[in-house]
């Protein structure tokens, strides 16, 4: 197939693919009638992607909601004989972080395909710091591990920091809706709630003039996906010999990622956009080293 | 013209998904699956910023 058909499929495919993504873990739609959550045996499977699991609509568990849960509650499960260190949620999100790595967040996160089509609407575009990228990891770490562990009331239970007070799926996806279908429950928002509305605002108006802040600089899923980054089976590989540094990868990459400096850089979401720039075919998918799309082997400067 | 060498299968990504898949089934012994389903079919309030 030539190149520049294959490229057109894949991004058609990757547009598909994020739309049944979000359809998948939002598919739950009896909630106008139950004014609740699902509550399904599917709930048990995790959402790849960011994708809060008191939305409505949610038919799948949020990783990092579960994993805060699970460490908050560890002393008094621990007390009851029941060793819920959160293996089963880290197991599973390192599965899935072996295989793709962060090409979830360019596939399957619903978030991710929320900033987005934000990012679509025509308006001044400004780049991201790059140094911000290292706060994702503190989040991480400290809102997602250390604080719901260590934090703890009367009863011994932590809270899930990350979620209370700073993602803003969550407020998109539960919180607005909850108050919309459950008008009582307004009595109960208060500053926490107003502050979480904005931060999603503030991330919703950045992604209009950057591409994915959240991603970029504050999900703790993206940073646990972003450690596999040299060790997923699935990623896009440089042919050092096809590549010229012309750095046409530089202009179209949405994450800030200078794929021909650093082809293992833990911003690639896999979303093929530097593939479908390079003139002359020196980035391509891979799995486990074998490459998928067949190289162009056209003299160099002779490709599309 | 000298033959292109195929390309090496990497390992790293299969013993990197064979722990963590051995980390799930542990988890899953533990019967961790319940709680976190537990967990799910309950809204927690304060943890979307209510209340």
């Amino acid at each position: 197939m030539p190149e520049l058909h294959w490229h057109r499929l894949m991004n058609t495919i990757r547009k598909w693919v994020q739309a049944l993504s979000f359809l998948l873990t939002n598919g739950s739609w009896a909630f106008p009638f139950t004014r609740t959550i699902y509550q399904g045996p599917l709930k048990v499977v995790c959402s790849p992607g960011l994708n809060c699991y008191s939305c409505p609509a949610a038919t799948t568990y949020c990783p990092m909601g579960a994993l805060q849960q699970l460490l908050a509650g560890l002393r008094q499960a621990l007390d009851n004989g029941q060793y819920f260190f959160g293996f089963y949620v880290v197991g599973t999100l390192g599965v899935i972080g072996g295989l793709v790595g962060r090409l979830v967040c360019g596939w399957f996160c619903p978030f991710g395909l929320f900033q987005e089509l934000l990012h679509r609407i025509p308006s001044p575009k400004f780049a991201v710091p790059r140094p911000l990228r290292f706060i994702k990891f503190g989040v991480l770490t400290l809102m997602v591990v250390i604080l719901p562990l260590t934090i703890v009331g009367d009863m011994g239970i932590g809270s899930p920091w990350f979620c209370k007070t700073l993602c803003p799926a969550g407020t998109l996806e539960a919180g607005i809706p909850m108050l919309l279908m459950q008008p009582n429950l307004r009595e109960a928002i208060g500053l926490l709630f107003y502050s979480k509305v904005f931060i999603l605002l503030l991330f919703s108006g950045w992604s209009l003039v950057a591409s994915r802040p959240f991603c970029r600089t504050t999900c703790p899923l993206g940073a646990f996906y972003a450690l596999f980054s040299s060790v997923k089976l699935v990623k896009l590989a440089l042919d050092r010999e096809r590549c010229t540094n012309c750095r046409a990868c530089h202009a179209v990459c949405p994450m800030g990622v200078r794929f021909n400096e650093s082809p293992n850089d833990t911003e690639c979401i896999s979303c093929l956009a530097c593939s479908r720039a390079c003139p002359f075919a020196a980035i391509h998918l891979e799995i486990g080293g074998l490459p998928l799309t067949a190289k162009d082997r056209r003299p160099l400067g002779k490709q599309a | 013209m000298k033959p292109t060498p195929a390309p090496a299968i990497r390992k790293a990504p299969l013993l990197t998904i064979s722990l963590f898949l051995l980390m799930a089934i542990i988890g899953i012994s533990l019967n961790e699956p319940s709680r976190v389903l537990e967990q799910a079919w309950q809204v927690c309030l304060s943890c979307i910023g209510i209340g």
